[in-house]
């Protein structure tokens, strides 16, 4: 108790870029996945390749490889300065929406067919059929899963300890500069982690029966 | 395009116009590609990435020999960490599936820990906390191996749960109506029909149990990316780390993608003869491994 408490400021500085690099990876991610899931239901065949070129190979790369291009190659490129923080945010970003976009094709791919098919027999176009009938129930199949990325990201911040970003992953090396014994820094470190991925999935628990629908 | 899935029938066939337009916006779409990626290439080409400075450096038998001794020693890792976590996750899949509750209880808590604290964290309780501790024969890759172990042992325990409560019910009432005993219901009737089920969702996780050794650069242990980070920063060949990247991602990702191909091939026949439980990984998404990043 004495090492979290004597050293109260190491720990908050450490999570609150954590949980700065979480929340901007995951909106990023968002946006980027959102875009490459609807590449790959897109009608041309080269939008649909593209996505799928983009999310396999993506998903077949170590995020710590990506990080690693990112902080060591980025810099040798001659572009714009770039702080740490900024890199580990698009390597994560880059990395997630790949998993991102899976979540939300499978959510499209659960509602059954007869929805798509009878939005269409009235009439709808494409935007009505998406945007009034399949992505409000997709919605509700995506949220549980997307919810699991979420964590996975959360958990994945850590890396960017390996790369000059100083979050939580952090906390031992500064610490280890005071003295205090690495093992009692890192089981709390743990403690931490393991208390905000139970809140992520109290929350996923509770959208899941918000949202949950009978078929 | 998958036939029976929603996305089939979002759209309607293209006729003449809208092929056409889909000619164009196709042809636009390979511009805007072959731009990011040139523009990519010709930064590497304006910094000097590709100059025969910085590839000269791989004409040495003594890099090749490394480059193929870190190799090895990333899969090392990924081997001793494969076997491990695929006996560890039968383990606690089978303590979590006990009727006893001391056993379903701590074989609980032990997963549900295990998948909560990022595994980088976990090695480094391995390689930083332990030895202080008096524990001195954590070495990086012991780090490396419990870490992977732990993490993926669990989630693997929940994939084999998974599978065995995929089985229809009828499954195990008529081993034990034939008269089988308990653990031969288990490892007679419905461990082989879980594995063989989940198969695909296992490989894939083997898949990020290789991808996660590369987290052991951040312990130290000598893989791939450890040397690219040594090779990368020989300042007399100009730093190569680019190229060094360049050539320890191709092989990473190679890997990865034969591994990932054989997953890909083995739940395409598995769909193909027909699986008697009808269980796809996407009836449990958010439980076991392709949502664990």
């Amino acid at each position: 108790m004495g090492t979290l408490l004597g050293n109260l400021d190491i720990f908050a500085t450490g999570f609150t870029n954590t949980v700065i690099l979480f929340v901007f990876s995951a909106v990023f991610a968002l946006i980027l996945g959102t875009l490459v899931g609807a590449m790959r239901v897109a009608p041309v065949g080269a939008i649909r390749a593209t996505g799928a070129v983009y999310v396999n190979l993506v998903r077949n790369t170590p995020l710590t490889l990506l990080m690693f291009f990112f902080a060591f190659g980025y810099p040798k490129l001659g572009l714009p300065n770039v702080d740490y923080t900024t890199l580990a945010i698009i390597a994560l970003s880059i990395y997630t929406a790949t998993y991102v976009a899976e979540v939300i094709r499978a959510g499209v791919n659960t509602v059954p067919v007869g929805q798509a098919e009878a939005a269409r027999a009235i009439g709808l176009p494409f935007g009505q059929t998406m945007s009034l009938v399949i992505l409000p129930q997709a919605f509700r199949a995506v949220i549980p899963p997307m919810m699991s990325v979420f964590i996975a990201l959360l958990k994945n911040t850590t890396i960017a300890a390996g790369f000059s970003v100083a979050e939580a992953g952090t906390i031992r090396a500064n610490l280890s500069e005071r003295g205090e014994p690495a093992l009692v820094v890192l089981l709390w470190v743990a403690f931490f982690f393991v208390l905000l991925v139970g809140l992520l999935s109290l929350l996923q628990r509770y959208f899941e029966k918000k949202w949950s629908v009978a078929r | 395009m998958e036939c029976g899935t929603v996305t089939s029938v979002l759209y309607d066939v293209p006729g003449p116009k809208s092929r056409a337009r889909n000619r164009v916006i196709g042809v636009i779409t390979i511009i805007m590609v072959v731009a990011i990626l040139g523009y990519i290439v010709v930064k590497f080409w304006e910094t000097g990435q590709f100059s025969a400075q910085k590839w000269s450096f791989f004409s040495f038998p003594l890099v090749e020999q490394g480059i193929i001794q870190a190799t090895g020693r990333t899969l090392h890792a990924f081997a001793l960490g494969a076997v491990l976590s695929l006996i560890l996750g039968l383990i606690l899949a089978l303590g979590r599936l006990s009727d006893h509750a001391w056993l379903r209880i701590p074989c609980t808590a032990f997963i549900e820990f295990f998948r909560a604290v990022p595994l980088l964290i976990v090695m480094m309780i391995m390689y930083y906390g332990l030895p202080p501790m008096g524990l001195t024969f954590v070495t990086p890759l012991v780090a490396v191996v419990t870490g992977l172990t732990l993490y993926n042992g669990s989630v693997l325990a929940e994939v084999f749960r998974a599978g065995v409560r995929s089985l229809p019910r009828g499954q195990s009432e008529s081993a034990y109506a034939i008269g089988l005993r308990k653990y031969q219901v288990m490892s007679m009737i419905l461990l082989p029909q879980a594995t063989r089920a989940m198969l695909p969702v296992i490989i894939s996780q083997l898949v990020v149990i290789l991808k996660d050794t590369a987290l052991g650069f951040i312990v130290t242990y000598q893989e791939l990316l450890y040397l690219a980070k040594l090779y990368g920063s020989n300042l007399q060949y100009g730093s190569p780390i680019i190229p060094v990247t360049i050539v320890v991602g191709g092989i990473y990702i190679g890997l990865c993608l034969v591994l990932s191909g054989i997953a890909n091939l083995i739940e395409r026949r598995l769909k193909r003869r027909g699986n008697p439980t009808r269980v796809v990984p996407a009836d449990i998404p958010w439980v076991p491994a392709r949502s664990s990043l």
